[in-house]
């Protein structure tokens, strides 16, 4: 169990993601996660034991560690990116309790199902509307959420993003002020930067989807208002069109993301 | 054999859950098992090492962390982890046992072998109780072996050899408890959600039940 287990589970959500949704899993994977697992615990990885206080006193170098660093960079980044990639369940959870009804449906023998057999339900894809689109929107809304909580608690926590080299430290059994060294600083300042500039660009995107899925909303809302009487087949075949498109796209997308299997 | 074994226990239960069961395992995975992984085990790697007391007295350390941390924190989370997961055994077992019948006849016996129902529902039911109570089991026994879920800076310590009272200082206090707290507070989400899902299949079963025996009664 690791990372990877939740790239496998994420993965399925990608089919029924907008194409920025799909952009958004491409960075949290490659430019979040990745750089997590193959830099950044490795920088971190000696954080303890190479933090030295300049003083004999037994205890002194624990305290002022735990004083500096409640919670390490390494433990607040891996939360943020489980809570960050969490919401997206939602969405697949929804699609599967769809499938699942279809599915109900298609085995009742309904004659409204207009389905051949079960694969075919298992291989559909879901357009993002109805209540899909209040769960995917939902979603979309609670990780930038996250994004800004984890953020601000980072602000917070170590006053800025910079890492110092030097930290006086005065808290018992320290016999005085300390000073203490912090093992490589400018390594740990860099990634840090990277981290929040890499949250910020997901921000960015999550608020870029949120905009999107709105504009479709309400350009689909007052496409309504304006045709209130259609012929159904002419909707139905500028709907199969669109729904091509959507393929396209969504295939052109997942080819440069390869190993995302839906 | 590693935590992929249960893993793919998990999924193959997955199948015959309820949805409220199915939440259960995303948390079980998400939030418990691999927060588990990548955060708590490197926290608590090296607690022995960093743990430090003011003594040069050869023994005193390792004599006073085994006092005040008979069991890790870590170990015994990897524990109720692996406790909470099996009853779920219980199921799948149940649900092979029945396909076997099937196959052993060589005929239908039931609707789906999966479907909960009749024995099936009393197998599910029990390994709701079994996770209910082996969650609140471990809960209680992390409270009471260390006092609380709090992990202090500072402990004193005054076993042989220690010469008298002696300082111990413990790495990483602060982080430690926030995991704890973390930890407690996915168990209580657990056990809410085991609590539901038992509700909403008594419930269910009560409602067809009655219906049942209100059309033969009509009849």
């Amino acid at each position: 169990m690791d990372w990877g287990a939740l790239q496998t589970i994420l993965g399925g959500v990608n089919k029924h993601s907008t194409s920025i949704g799909k952009i958004w899993l491409t960075v949290l994977f490659i430019f979040r996660i990745m750089i997590l697992v193959v830099a950044a615990e490795n920088v971190w990885g000696d954080e303890q034991d190479d933090f030295i206080c300049n003083t004999l006193q037994p205890g002194c170098k624990n305290v002022c560690y735990d004083h500096f660093f409640p919670i390490s960079h390494i433990r607040l980044w891996a939360l943020q990116l489980i809570f960050v990639s969490t919401p997206a369940l939602l969405v697949a959870m929804h699609v599967a309790y769809r499938r699942h009804e279809k599915k109900r449906q298609f085995r009742k023998g309904d004659q409204k199902c207009e389905y051949k057999d079960i694969e075919e339900i298992r291989r559909q894809r879901f357009r993002i509307e109805g209540s899909l689109w209040w769960t995917y929107t939902s979603s979309i809304f609670c990780r930038l959420v996250f994004e800004a909580v984890f953020m601000y608690a980072f602000y917070f926590m170590y006053d800025g993003f910079r890492m110092p080299r030097l930290m006086k430290c005065d808290a018992w059994p320290c016999p005085n002020v300390v000073d203490c060294f912090v093992s490589r600083p400018t390594e740990k300042t860099v990634f840090t930067i990277f981290m929040i500039a890499v949250s910020s660009i997901c921000i960015l995107l999550n608020v870029a989807e949120l905009c999107y899925l709105l504009t479709k909303f309400f350009l689909r809302r007052s496409r309504k208002a304006g045709n209130p009487k259609h012929h159904p087949n002419h909707e139905n075949k500028e709907e199969t069109k669109q729904n091509e498109m959507n393929e396209l796209i969504s295939d052109s997308c997942q080819n440069p993301v390869i190993g995302f299997s839906s | 054999m590693s935590w992929r074994f249960l893993c793919d226990l998990l999924s193959g239960v997955n199948k015959y859950s309820t949805g409220i069961g199915r939440v259960w395992v995303a948390v079980v995975f998400i939030f418990r098992l691999l927060v588990y992984v990548v955060a708590a085990e490197n926290i608590w790697k090296y607690e022995h090492d960093e743990f430090e007391c003011n003594i040069k007295q050869p023994g005193c350390e390792n004599v006073c962390f085994d006092h005040f941390f008979p069991v890790s924190h870590v170990r015994l989370w990897a524990l109720q982890l692996i406790m909470v997961s099996t009853p779920s055994l219980l199921v799948v077992f149940h649900v092979a046992y029945r396909e076997n019948r099937e196959k052993h006849h060589n005929r239908r016996l039931y609707r789906s072998p999966g479907e909960i129902d009749g024995g099936l529902l009393c197998t599910y039911l029990i390994s709701l109780i079994l996770k209910t109570g082996f969650e609140i089991v471990f809960l209680v026994l992390f409270y009471k072996l260390y006092n609380g879920f709090k992990v202090p800076h500072l402990v004193k310590c005054d076993m042989r050899p220690c010469p008298n009272t002696v300082d111990c200082y413990i790495s990483k206090p602060t982080e430690k408890m926030i995991f704890l707290y973390f930890l407690v507070a996915t168990s209580c989400l657990c056990i809410v959600l085991n609590l539901s899902e038992l509700s909403y299949l008594i419930f269910k079963y009560s409602i067809k039940c009655y219906l049942k025996r209100h059309i033969k009664r009509c009849q």
